[in-house]
């Protein structure tokens, strides 16, 4: 029986049987895979699901009359509602299917940053962003003239409210841009107390959900984001498609991103008008397969449920703060955290750490994490990172601490 | 953990642990850098008394740090000709596994080649080197 049916008693051990991966040896051992947060595992159900779809029901969206087309057509646009539930937006159209949320970003400084935006006004990113939420703001600075600000935290890995209140002290900031859940120190940030910071001093808030929307409940309309992205493949789902939800007021008055087909209302050499969003920001040929594969990891979520799945994990990373603590240097010390810890070991580089846990069949990401500069704010070049997922396991993190004591052991 | 037995030997561990070719020196004819934006790692080559003296200033793993120390020593005396064929020589090693008789400890980095993801830090040195060395023809 499918884990999924199940939701309310949390069973771990189904659960693993629902992602066929797991399963699989490196190195002539058991996979343990703490690497979660660059990109997750995918349950028997999304495969299962983009498979179905190329079996038995498959046609270009939007575009065809016949039989095939308007039922993919249908399963596509139904991914749109689950997704709008999932973050409990307002209304359907409100929800952009992008590529990733690196594509979700960039179209939001593009489209949104080089209209609703003036030269002279600010944009405040935070110091633990991931190089998704730096790069497009930089580029729209260099082209566009707007003024971009780093907000410190502090040395905790929480947002520095102070530095904040300093960024934001002459008016001119438009836009906050700042992580949900940072994929290094693990930290959540407050997210409805940013929201509220942002609109009171006039600026819209737009949240790198990409961490965060793994492992919490996430309601768009309760924090008031005016803008929330993330990616698919963090979520269970397939690498390729990707969200930008954006309040309905705010996507009428973009430009499009991309000019192709399924953006417009109508085309002639002259002039080209553009459809109405969620479709304006979508040019040419989805990512059909991709989205339908995304829904299906939705439902699995959902099934198993966002309070049984927060419960799990923060067992887990108890337990992993617990037993690595002794062993290594854990970087961030948040209240409130998830199950991404970032560690650095006295004498061993994080590469080393990482091939020599890749031996013993343990995966974990070594390096800066797309975070240089946070890097740097740590006084660091690079960290090791375990991060969990609803798959982990106690004895994985076991298995985790039982490596290290190997490296430390060649490294001694 | 046999298996990496062959990659994290003493000749590796030792030398990263305790470089003797670490360090700026004070004068030096051409200098080049090697950077890895994958990991942040960072090497920078010293060359003094026409390439036959190799300094370096590392920031990366042991593997980085051993193959800088050990390319020190190997390249030390030779022309900018020789020293091009021995990293041929050397990257045919690393992305092949298969030792060279000719290469003597260079050798000890052998095992690298089964860590596609680490090749890259046995040779970022040698590109590094590689650029002083055009640096100075040039210069």
């Amino acid at each position: 029986m499918s884990a999924v049916l199940k939701p309310d008693f949390f069973d771990v051990a189904a659960i693993r049987r629902d992602f066929p991966i797991l399963s699989e040896q490196v190195h002539g051992r058991k996979l343990v895979f703490l690497d979660s947060a660059a990109s997750a595992q995918k349950p028997r159900a999304v495969i299962d699901a983009m498979v179905h779809s190329m079996e038995t029901q498959y046609a270009n969206v939007h575009r065809g009359l016949h039989w095939m087309s308007e039922r993919t057509s249908d399963a596509y646009e139904g991914v749109r509602d689950k997704v709008a539930g999932l973050i409990n937006a307002a209304s359907r159209e409100e929800i952009v299917f992008t590529r990733n949320a690196t594509e979700s970003i960039n179209l939001v400084a593009y489209t949104y940053g080089r209209t609703a935006l003036r030269a002279g006004d600010a944009i405040v990113i935070s110091e633990m962003e991931h190089h998704a939420n730096i790069v497009p703001w930089q580029m729209l600075r260099d082209a566009y003239g707007v003024e971009l600000r780093i907000a410190k935290i502090t040395d905790a890995g929480e947002v520095d409210f102070e530095s904040l209140e300093e960024k934001f002290a002459d008016g001119n900031v438009k836009l906050l841009a700042i992580t949900h859940m940072s994929n290094v120190l693990g930290t959540y940030t407050p997210v409805e107390r940013l929201a509220k910071f942002a609109h009171e001093r006039g600026a819209k808030i737009l949240l790198d959900g990409s961490q965060a929307v793994v492992h919490r409940q996430v309601d768009v309309r309760a924090i008031d984001a005016d803008f929330y992205v993330f990616s698919g493949h963090k979520l269970y789902g397939p690498s390729g498609i990707g969200v930008l939800y954006a309040k309905r007021e705010i996507l009428e008055a973009m430009p499009p991103f991309m000019g192709g087909g399924d953006m417009i209302a109508s085309v002639s050499y002259e002039k080209s008008t553009w459809a109405k969003p969620p479709h304006r920001f979508e040019a040419g040929t989805p990512a059909i397969l991709e989205t339908i594969g995304l829904g299906a990891a939705i439902d699995y979520v959902q099934a198993v449920g966002f309070s049984a799945i927060a419960a799990h994990e923060r067992a887990l990373t108890d337990h992993a703060l617990n037993i690595l603590s002794p062993l290594v240097k854990i970087l961030g010390r948040a209240q409130d955290r998830g199950g991404v810890i970032s560690f650095t070991m006295e004498g061993a580089h994080a590469h080393d750490i990482a091939t020599l846990l890749d031996r013993q069949g343990i995966a974990v990401r070594a390096g800066h994490h797309c975070a240089e500069p946070l890097m740097g704010r740590l006084g660091v070049t690079s960290t090791a990172r375990a991060s969990f997922a609803l798959y982990t396991t106690m004895e994985e993190i076991d298995a985790l601490a039982a490596g290290l004591v190997r490296v430390k052991q060649v490294f001694a | 953990m046999s298996e990496t037995a062959e990659l994290y030997q003493s000749i590796i561990m030792g030398r990263s642990k305790n470089p003797v070719h670490a360090g700026r020196p004070e004068i030096f004819d051409a200098e080049g850098e090697g950077d890895n934006p994958m990991c942040g790692d960072r090497v920078h080559v010293y060359v003094q008394r026409d390439g036959s003296k190799i300094f370096h200033e590392s920031r990366g793993c042991a593997i980085m740090i051993a193959s800088a120390e050990l390319m020190a020593d190997a390249v030390a005396g030779l022309t900018a000709e020789q020293i091009a064929e021995c990293r041929a020589a050397f990257e045919a090693v690393v992305n092949t596994g298969t030792k060279n008789p000719d290469l003597g400890e260079l050798n000890a980095l052998a095992g690298v080649s089964e860590y596609r993801s680490r090749i890259r830090c046995a040779t970022l040195p040698w590109s590094a080197l590689a650029l002083a060395l055009e640096e100075q023809k040039n210069g």
